[in-house]
């Protein structure tokens, strides 16, 4: 009895509302990558609601939400897979699913939580409620024993996952509509070293990015028996690349009217697309090596953070003028851009400051910052309706 | 006499307290940047391992090439424009100095 009383309290202490009913669409989680933990943050009230430790190497950690936005799903770097209750802050299920992970996906319908694995290299599928392994998919053998990293998983229409290979240069479709046994559409020979990739916010294609080559790839998920297409072949052509100390990330990817922004690798630009016939059509010449670009919603700007030297400075480009609008510097170690669903607000991971900042995007002033510990992602609950996020 | 080491241990009580802000610079590099790739606890991620285990039987002059110039056809990229070769030292030791 008092040790109930003592956990009641205990809540009690972690949720000071907990008696009191609530929604969770103004919630958020930022991940506190050295001290393998997560803040709780409410966006709209600027406030950090809580901590939920114990969540292992969260360097390059991603999450998705249930769609019910009650729980975050953390992907961490040593294989974890922490299903963490947003009103309780507590963790509610954990499994270290494999030794090395890159984030992961969950399905249309809320019932899967698939991993994109590096060690074994693989897919792994979790029931979402109880993280239960439901389908294990091992990746092709690269010939030294090992098998290929995986990269670039996400969610698509009709209870799919689509992912790709970055040692053996595949995409793979599982497809998980029949059941918990996928039916895998292999595409090989897509292109050298396919290193991150996005799903189109209205879930038809899956464009992913190559390392090894100027270009990206593109799978048209109304029309996988068409294979897949390179567009921007070699759009960097003759110039020798500049070196990269961070990889680019294409989710969370920008579009704006009929025109994407992606960040170019290896070039410090950002390549403008025109859809659906995915023809280049500028390339806007920014600071350094773009890691994310992101649209506000609604299109207008576009904000981009860099990769080493220039990680202190963010670029807002004008999407009608092709230009950049802005250049800002909130401060050292800018790793993560998260916008609020209608995009009134940005809030900036600022890891060298041990801050996050919360700034409006239309004046583009910080408002506020509160206080964390090496922030990298800020995952907003709205995240749970996009299809890709 | 006395006061000669008096003064040392003040000398070296700054030293004692703190990491020299170089060495901070470098630590945080290697944790966060280097780690980006392979692992904040150095057990590999895109790049491969970087355990005091896995870079055993490579000489030193190895990797400071690799880390000066980068690996050709992979993400490794050359950091000389971003360090010295001291520098290069200092982080040779330290994964050495961590199983």
């Amino acid at each position: 009895m008092n040790r109930l009383l003592a956990s009641l309290f205990l809540v009690a202490l972690a949720w000071p509302a907990a008696a009191e009913p609530r929604g969770t669409g103004d919630l958020g989680i930022v991940i506190e990558r050295a001290a393998g933990r997560v803040a709780v943050v409410d966006r709209a009230k600027v406030a950090r609601l809580a901590t939920v430790e114990g969540l292992g190497d969260l360097s390059h950690a991603a999450a998705v939400f249930s769609p019910d936005e009650r729980f975050a799903y953390v992907f961490g770097r040593d294989g974890g897979l922490t299903k963490i209750d947003l009103l309780t802050a507590t963790v509610a299920r954990r499994v270290v699913q494999s030794g090395n992970s890159i984030g992961g996906a969950i399905s249309e319908d809320g019932r899967l939580i698939a991993v994109a694995n590096y060690e074994p290299g693989g897919v792994r599928v979790f029931d979402a409620d109880s993280l239960e392994l439901v389908a294990d998919i091992p990746a092709t053998e690269r010939g030294d024993g090992k098998r290929s990293k995986v990269v670039g998983l996400e969610d698509a229409p009709g209870n799919r996952f689509v992912f790709s290979l970055y040692d053996t240069d595949e995409i793979w479709v599982a497809d998980f509509s029949a059941g918990a046994t996928p039916a895998v559409t292999r595409f090989t020979g897509i292109g050298r070293q396919p290193y991150d990739a996005l799903v189109t916010e209205d879930g038809r294609f899956y464009v992913a990015g190559l390392f090894g080559e100027d270009g990206l790839v593109l799978l048209d998920l109304w029309h996988p028996e068409r294979g897949t297409r390179r567009i921007l072949d070699g759009y960097g052509r003759g110039e020798q690349p500049l070196p990269v100390y961070k990889m680019p990330h294409l989710e969370g990817w920008a579009v704006a009217g009929n025109l994407a922004f992606l960040p170019a690798i290896g070039r410090h630009e950002v390549l403008v697309v025109e859809l659906p016939s995915w023809k280049q059509v500028a390339a806007i010449p920014v600071k350094g090596q773009p890691v994310f670009a992101m649209a506000r919603p609604g299109g207008r700007h576009v904000w981009v953070n860099f990769a080493l030297p220039d990680n202190a400075t963010v670029q807002v480009i004008d999407t009608e003028t092709l230009t950049v609008a802005d250049t800002l510097t909130p401060g050292p170690g800018v790793l993560h851009m998260e916008f609020s669903p209608r995009g009134d607000r940005v809030w900036l991971s600022v890891r060298d400051k041990d801050e996050v900042q919360v700034w409006d995007a239309a004046s583009r002033r910080a408002l506020g910052a509160l206080p964390a510990d090496k922030p990298s992602g800020i995952f907003f609950t709205s995240r749970a309706h996009r299809i890709g996020l | 006499m006395l006061r000669l080491s008096m003064l040392l241990a003040l000398i070296a009580l700054p030293a004692l307290a703190a990491e020299p802000v170089a060495e901070q610079r470098l630590r945080h590099l290697l944790d966060h940047d280097c780690g980006s790739c392979h692992g904040m606890t150095r057990k590999g991620g895109l790049g491969l391992p970087l355990t005091a285990e896995a870079l055993d039987g490579r000489s030193d002059d190895d990797l400071a090439y690799v880390i000066l110039n980068g690996v050709p056809g992979t993400p490794m990229p050359p950091w000389a424009p971003l360090l010295t070769p001291g520098d290069v030292d200092w982080i040779i030791r330290e994964l050495r100095s961590r199983p």
